[in-house]
């Protein structure tokens, strides 16, 4: 058989971060956290942040999910580290476009490895999974700025 | 039973997903409509769609007429003693909330004790929790064997003389297990508690009968045994049903309305607040003729047939683990290896083969089974072995495909 179609889903890139996730785990120190679920199939992430000055200083997510909800989770605590949060936001805005199969360019904005997802667009059961990490940035942003 | 000729009268199984025809694999979530169903409902809407027990005109009275004929099918269907223990819902959800919430609120205090069991579908369990909260009563598990089936003995054990309900499925929706209801309802007779029986599994795949279980509620839905979506029902004993409160006001259910007080039509309508589900009762009907012809233990025995052999084959799969008791109803759920169940479910799909990934509705079960999400194959009367063994191969497929990364 073929397996054209499920390959433009399952990525190398993204099997590796399944297999081997960046920064799972808990952060010490001041941080925020963020649980996130998706009550339809039971994924659970939870994303912690740690905030300085607007910059998002450091990133770790644990939880349990397919290999999309984590390998996104691995991507994207990956691109947001480092990064100011508006940048992160605006990622995420990104991504969302990219979930719908939109074509993104922003030259400021480097997608890395998060580009290896932009297949998940074509099996809309999935876009959920992928989705999950990035609505907890969200949402712990938000609270963050509500502080 | 003749499968290709039952294949035959559904028309959705015809088709091609991905590429490849079609093997729906998940009929305990919904199952699909013979022509007999789309065509009645068809009729209906084309022929006689008007509002029921209101009014004289024609229409009125053919709708009426066949809403209340279906009721008369239902009754048969679970040999109720009277219609007027035949409520119409909007499914087995619905039917189970209307129990807890009224029966519950009258009858529930601090002190007594609700049973159920880990395996339940939320909607036996959430109902329960809501009313335990509102009413100071205690909801309480009955332990479940690591087969996932139910001993009796324990049974026993936890139904007290506290015990004012006991609400437990016949057919587990995940493990498959069918449970003793008929001896847990003597149980819990005598303690004096009443029983609910959620039958959304086991109505649209066994015999039901309600004086024989001795059940005092018995809940299910049209959409898992061939009807439309949208419509159930709630059997309950005359004597009960009659002491309780409508938990809907307004539209069907009323008597006289005057501007402080009003009064209650009689049994079985004054359940059914609003404009019935017409439509959903006049397909469940012909859901029920299409059941009859056949006839439930011809099913049945398909059914126990299939899960056998998909219990065999499933198990020549490397890295297969099934949950549940050997003897089941026709559903296996099962995890592979470490390939998780929604990515199990995707490439299956490609393969044009329909399963369930996730929890199935059934959080604390995945909790007792220790996982976080499961695969299921649900089968009914139009599956064939061909069909599992198109599973079988789509889960070798997927080992394959997994099988570097793994």
């Amino acid at each position: 058989m073929s397996f054209n179609n499920l390959d433009t889903l399952y990525r190398q890139v993204i099997m590796d971060h399944y297999k081997n996730p960046r920064n799972r785990g808990a952060i010490e120190g001041d941080h925020m956290t963020v649980d996130m679920n998706n009550p339809t199939c039971g994924d659970r992430i939870q994303l912690q942040l740690q905030v300085e000055d607007g910059v998002v200083k450091d990133a770790k997510f644990d939880g349990e999910g397919c290999s999309i909800s984590l390998s996104s989770a691995s991507m994207m605590t990956q691109a947001i580290k480092g990064k100011p949060v508006d940048d992160a936001l605006k990622m995420s805005e990104i991504f969302s476009e990219l979930m719908q199969g939109n074509d993104v360019e922003d030259d400021n904005i480097d997608l890395g490895d998060i580009e290896a997802l932009q297949g998940v667009s074509k099996f809309p059961a999935r876009i959920k999974c992928a989705t999950l990490a990035w609505k907890a940035m969200e949402k712990g942003v938000d609270e963050e700025k509500q502080d | 039973m003749d499968v290709k000729a039952v294949r035959n009268e559904f028309p959705i199984l015809h088709q091609e997903v991905n590429g490849h025809p079609l093997v729906y694999l998940d009929s305990s979530a919904t199952s699909q409509k013979p022509r007999k169903v789309i065509e009645k409902l068809d009729e209906y809407y084309r022929g006689y769609n008007s509002n029921v027990h209101r009014g004289v005109h024609t229409l009125g009275t053919k709708a009426t007429d066949e809403y209340e004929g279906a009721r008369e099918k239902v009754r048969r269907f679970i040999n109720a003693s009277s219609i007027q223990e035949v409520i119409f819902t909007r499914g087995t959800t619905t039917a189970i909330n209307t129990v807890a919430s009224s029966y519950g609120r009258a009858n529930f205090q601090p002190g007594d004790e609700i049973v159920i069991t880990p395996m339940e579908h939320h909607s036996n369990i959430i109902p329960w929790q809501q009313i335990a909260k509102e009413t100071g009563a205690t909801l309480k598990y009955m332990p479940l064997q690591p087969d996932g089936t139910i001993r009796l003995e324990d049974a026993k054990e936890t139904i007290t003389s506290n015990t004012k309900m006991v609400a437990i499925m016949q057919v587990s929706n995940v493990l498959g297990t069918i449970n003793p209801v008929k001896e847990i309802a003597r149980i819990a007779h005598e303690q004096n508690a009443v029983i609910l029986v959620d039958g959304a599994q086991s109505a649209p795949h066994m015999k039901i009968d309600v004086q024989d279980l001795d059940a005092d509620f018995f809940a299910f839905s049209g959409h898992k045994m061939c009807g439309p979506t949208g419509i159930g029902v709630l059997y309950g004993k005359k004597a009960l049903l009659n002491d309780m409160e409508p938990v809907e006001f307004g539209g069907e259910m009323i008597d006289f309305v005057n501007l402080y007080d009003s009064t209650w039509k009689e049994l079985p309508w004054k359940f059914e607040g609003g404009t019935p589900i017409i439509a959903g009762a006049v397909g469940l009907g012909a859901a029920i003729d299409f059941l009859n012809d056949i006839g439930l233990d011809q099913i049945q025995e398909h059914e126990h047939k299939l899960a056998q052999y998909a219990m065999d084959r499933m198990q020549t799969v490397e890295g297969m683990q099934i949950y549940g008791p050997e003897e089941r109803a026709g559903l296996v759920t099962f995890n592979l290896a470490d390939v998780h169940p929604h990515d199990l479910a995707t490439v299956l799909d490609a393969e044009g083969i329909a399963v369930r990934a996730g929890h199935h509705c059934a959080q604390p079960l995945m909790r007792w089974l220790d996982v976080s999400a499961t695969a299921r194959a649900s089968f009914y009367l139009y599956n064939t072995e061909e069909e599992i063994d198109r599973l079988v191969e789509g889960l070798q497929t997927t080992k394959e495909y997994f099988g570097d990364v793994f």
